[in-house]
């Protein structure tokens, strides 16, 4: 099928490694991937701090230039998301009936890369090996927005060689929460630091989540005390077979 | 708007500093801890209890919506009924007015007798928010709080931080003191050899309020619920303080929020199955009390019903914002919320904590008097998936930011920092080649501070970011970058062109 | 403008797009039981929930009733009993304790200083361990079971409904209405549970009889 990667404006500057995972995994499950290079941005930081009218521009563009694919995926829990629960309402807000339109075909069609691998590509075992110690958190957005389930552990689950640990208290916030660890930067230390707390009782090599954003803070943290605990996408757990970490 | 005042603590700094001080006190953090992760548990397994626990979420979340679209009926409705079993109905619009009618009723209760100028009073969220006790003590009036745990906010001159469990930020020997300290100045004084035992702390408040019980005249009450076809109003409850309170006194005066009401008796079998296993995690609280109006020789003779808009109306008319009024303050969005379980409720400012006050204070004091409310939370869900009524806080949360963010445009001449901030991320994320140009940029900026590929202090507001956390550095090769330097577009196919241009 | 039409013009003003032909009871719902939450034992299952919330329980055969209630004021050494106006006379124990009837109505003084207090229910629900009162003959005025220590409730086993949606069911809405769950308890310290508070601090409840 013909699939386009929205690999999300944070994924495209901080960790185009997720992006290629993702293109490395999906070719090597025999799928063709596209990026369509006039994609940016979802939005989703515009619209959770209030600015509305600034998001439009960004919802029109994601429509056009994903419209017409089998599939869009996205190496992002809380952008996928974004897409599926207010591009909705931005366009019944500040756009025309085209742009609703628009929106309404492509909304459909937009997975997050756990979703897709399970119910759209139907695999959980995707030829991954990883000999290493892993915990993963699974990040609120993909729990409680897309309600993703354990697609993500399914996954993991299958990777050969993998010793997958499980995080305590895992269903908790990061305390991320996009500009909120910037407005409540205090609130957003103490969740932080619960959760490595958690993350380093499991004695993992490695912290794994299905969103950059929360492990960029996650793993921002960690390194910052030294802990020796590296961070992973899904996407690059699973597109390893050489059991490297990278 | 009046009742603001009562709504919102003023004086309370916003949110994040307000937040950072409660953060700081140990005591406060080890208290909340272990009470919410208690209560947590509890909930959920009583919830996983009922198979149909979801059917009844969704039927309690439709009967509320569907009430609130046709209120007028539904509060003319118990009206009359009320009035047909003997009660007097009041209309109030406002705290003032709630306050004006209450005070009124009590001073024509006593009879001139001055002594008798004092009411009990059943834990009420409605009457806190019109602050009554205030009003009544400005008349005169002593009005005694009868829960235990409003009686420990009362005596310690303390405000409450939980919805259910109002002194939860206090521990027990921090109760003790304030009823060794306190106790004699408001009746019987605390037992000499008082101890820190729970049961003990307990057994004195029972002895300090039996005599405040026997010789009431007036109660004061809110209620949770009230069914519009027979005039039934409930008041669900543990200790019995509401029992005494509805039942001996001679008069009642009820003070309900008009968002209570429900069309029939017959919807109550939802309710009464979801709040005490939302609330306090058991299948059912210790005492439910309905009644209807007065009843010859049994409890009081008067029943007066006090229906209080006081910004309810105006949360009302915002079709995505009313859902917050579906609430039937059970707290379990304040139990599952990793913020409100690190903060408490006094860091909210308001008689409304946690995620359901952070949606329901802005609403009803207006958004710009609680403008930091609505971003003090990461959007987790958890509070959408607790909630007994399925009011989806984070939609109402992420409304009132940008209504925040729309009050603030309308009242400023120049845009605010974040503002010209947002308009220029808005601007690169706009267009795949100004974002190009930006992420290039970055990469070679950041690498001029990284140290090992750590970014570890970045300027302006993200030190607040940097502070605790390292950052990596921008890639020098985008995935965009690496896209096109690795998979030449194809002739035919113009969807990867640099400008974006829509496919044909 | 007084207050009422004040609040009713704000609320039909903030309403104002709901459109006029939609019912206040459209569409209908229904109500009751969605599922048996009681399964078949349904007197067994109250018996063990009322338990569970800190009840006294006992099961006994109807002849066996008056005893039983005199065992639980035995157990307190409770003096002093309420008896409230149409209790049936079978279900008054013998025994040393003074026994005080509500005709004429007993002060709140007297009903303070006594002991303990004997009532049928209602109704009962299995699921919650719940005894409903609707204050009729044999359950006497509110403040009877209210300021007694110990409260004896007698549940014959064909009054205990299965759950809330069928007790509601069975409930007289005008009649005024108590839903007890065991004796009076409060968490409000650390969250830490205490039975005893401003009601009876004892709850025994007395079966009589097969369903």
């Amino acid at each position: 099928m013909r699939i386009a990667l929205f690999i999300t404006c944070f994924n495209d500057t901080m960790f185009p490694r997720t992006g290629r995972a993702v293109t490395e995994l999906l070719e090597r499950l025999g799928h063709t991937v596209e990026f369509p290079q006039g994609q940016t941005c979802c939005g989703q930081m515009h619209f959770n701090t209030g600015y509305r009218p600034e998001t439009l521009p960004m919802v029109r563009r994601f429509a056009e230039v994903f419209a017409g694919y089998d599939a869009v995926v996205a190496p992002s829990g809380s952008c996928a998301g974004m897409v599926r629960d207010h591009h909705r309402v931005v366009a019944a807000q500040y756009g025309d009936a085209a742009l609703a339109e628009a929106v309404q075909q492509v909304v459909p069609t937009v997975y997050e890369l756990s979703e897709l691998l399970v119910d759209v590509l139907g695999v959980t075992d995707v030829g991954a090996h990883f000999p290493h110690r892993v915990t993963y958190h699974p990040t609120c957005h993909s729990l409680r927005m897309l309600r993703v389930g354990d697609r993500p552990l399914r996954l993991l689950r299958a990777v050969k060689g993998i010793d997958l640990v499980e995080l305590p208290d895992a269903e908790s916030c990061c305390g991320f929460g996009g500009t909120f660890a910037l407005k409540n930067a205090d609130v957003s230390n103490a969740m932080l630091a619960d959760k490595m707390r958690h993350v380093q009782d499991t004695g993992a090599e490695i912290l794994s989540a299905g969103d950059n954003s929360c492990l960029t803070h996650i793993g921002g943290g960690l390194s910052r005390l030294r802990t020796g605990v590296g961070t992973m996408h899904l996407a690059e757990i699973l597109a390893s077979t050489e059991g490297d970490v990278r | 708007m009046s009742g603001a005042d009562n709504v919102v603590w003023l004086g309370t700094p916003a949110f994040p500093e307000a937040a950072r001080a409660a953060l700081a006190d140990t005591r406060l953090r080890a208290n909340l801890r272990r009470a919410t992760g208690t209560i947590r548990d509890r909930r959920l397994a009583v919830a996983a209890e009922l198979e149909d626990w979801e059917e009844l979420r969704e039927t309690a979340a439709t009967i509320k919506r569907r009430t609130l679209r046709h209120l007028d009926h539904h509060l003319l409705r118990l009206e009359k009924a009320v009035t047909a079993a003997g009660g007097v109905v009041h209309w109030a619009s406002d705290a003032v007015d709630a306050n004006r009618i209450v005070t009124a009723l009590v001073k024509a209760t006593g009879g001139g007798d001055i002594e008798n100028h004092e009411v009990v009073k059943v834990k009420s969220m409605a009457t806190q928010e019109i602050g009554l006790n205030e009003a009544l003590a400005d008349a005169g009036i002593r009005a005694y709080e009868t829960d235990l745990a409003e009686l420990i906010v009362q005596l310690g001159g303390d405000r409450p931080s939980h919805i259910l469990v109002p002194a939860i930020h206090r521990g027990r020997s921090e109760i003790r003191e304030i009823f060794r300290r306190e106790m004699g100045e408001w009746g019987r004084p605390a037992p000499e050899d008082l101890t820190d035992d729970p049961r003990d702390l307990a057994e004195a408040a029972r002895l300090h309020l039996r005599e405040k019980f026997l010789r009431a005249k007036v109660a004061v009450s809110g209620a949770n619920f009230a069914a519009a076809d027979t005039g039934t109003v409930a008041v669900v409850e543990s200790e019995g303080n509401g029992r005494m309170c509805l039942t001996l006194p001679e008069t009642l005066i009820t003070v309900m929020g008009i968002e209570k009401v429900l069309p029939s008796f017959a919807d109550l079998d939802v309710f009464l199955q979801l709040l005490p296993r939302s609330s306090t995690g058991e299948r059912m609280n210790p005492y439910t009390s309905l009644w209807t109006g007065v009843t010859e020789g049994d409890g009081p003779r008067n029943f007066h019903l006090v229906l209080l808009d006081n910004g309810r109306t105006a949360t009302l008319a915002d079709e995505v914002g009313r859902q917050a009024l579906a609430c039937i303050r059970c707290s379990a969005c304040l139990n599952v919320c990793p913020v409100y379980e690190r903060t408490g409720g006094h860091a909210y400012g308001s008689v409304y904590p946690g995620p359901i006050g952070a949606v329901l204070t802005p609403q009803l004091v207006g958004v710009e008097n609680a403008a930091s409310l609505p971003f003090a939370s990461t959007l987790c869900g958890a509070c959408y998936d607790a909630c007994p009524v399925k009011i989806n806080i984070p939609e109402v949360l992420v409304h009132l930011r940008a209504e925040a963010v729309e009050a603030k445009r309308r009242d400023r001449l120049l845009p605010t920092s974040e503002g010209l901030a947002m308009k220029a991320a808005g601007a690169v994320l706009g267009s795949p080649r100004r974002l190009a140009a930006v992420q290039r940029l970055a990469a070679v900026g950041a690498r001029l501070v990284a140290r090992d590929g750590r970014i570890g202090a970045l300027p302006g507001p993200f030190a607040r970011w940097s502070g605790t956390r390292d950052t990596p550095v921008p890639t020098r090769e985008s995935l965009r970058a690496w896209w096109r330097r690795t998979r030449p577009p194809r002739s035919e196919d113009s969807s990867t062109t640099a400008q974006g241009e829509e496919r044909r | 403008m007084n207050g009422r039409e004040i609040v009713l013009s704000a609320i039909r003003g903030a309403l104002s797009g709901v459109p006029g032909s939609e019912r206040p009871d459209d569409p209908p719902h229904s109500h009751g039981r969605r599922a048996d939450h009681a399964g078949p034992d349904v007197v067994g299952l109250f018996a063990e929930r009322a338990a569970e919330y800190r009840a006294t329980v006992v099961r006994v055969p109807a002849a066996d009733a008056a005893a039983a209630v005199g065992r639980a004021l035995a157990r307190t050494g409770a003096r002093s009993l309420v008896v409230p106006p149409g209790l049936p006379a079978d279900l008054v124990p013998e025994g040393p304790w003074s026994l005080l009837t509500d005709v004429p109505p007993l002060t709140v003084g007297q009903l303070d200083a006594a002991d303990a207090v004997v009532t049928t229910v209602a109704t009962a629900i299995a699921v919650t361990g719940t005894v409903a009162l609707d204050h009729g003959p044999g359950q006497g005025r509110r403040v009877l079971t209210l300021l007694p220590d110990q409260h004896i409730c007698v549940v014959r086993a064909d009054q205990i409904a299965p759950d809330v949606p069928e007790a509601l069911r069975l409930l007289d809405p005008y009649r005024p209405l108590t839903l007890i769950s065991g004796p009076s308890a409060t968490s409000d310290i650390e969250l830490d549970r205490v039975e005893g508070v401003h009601g009876p601090r004892t709850l025994d409840i007395v079966v009589v009889g097969e369903a």
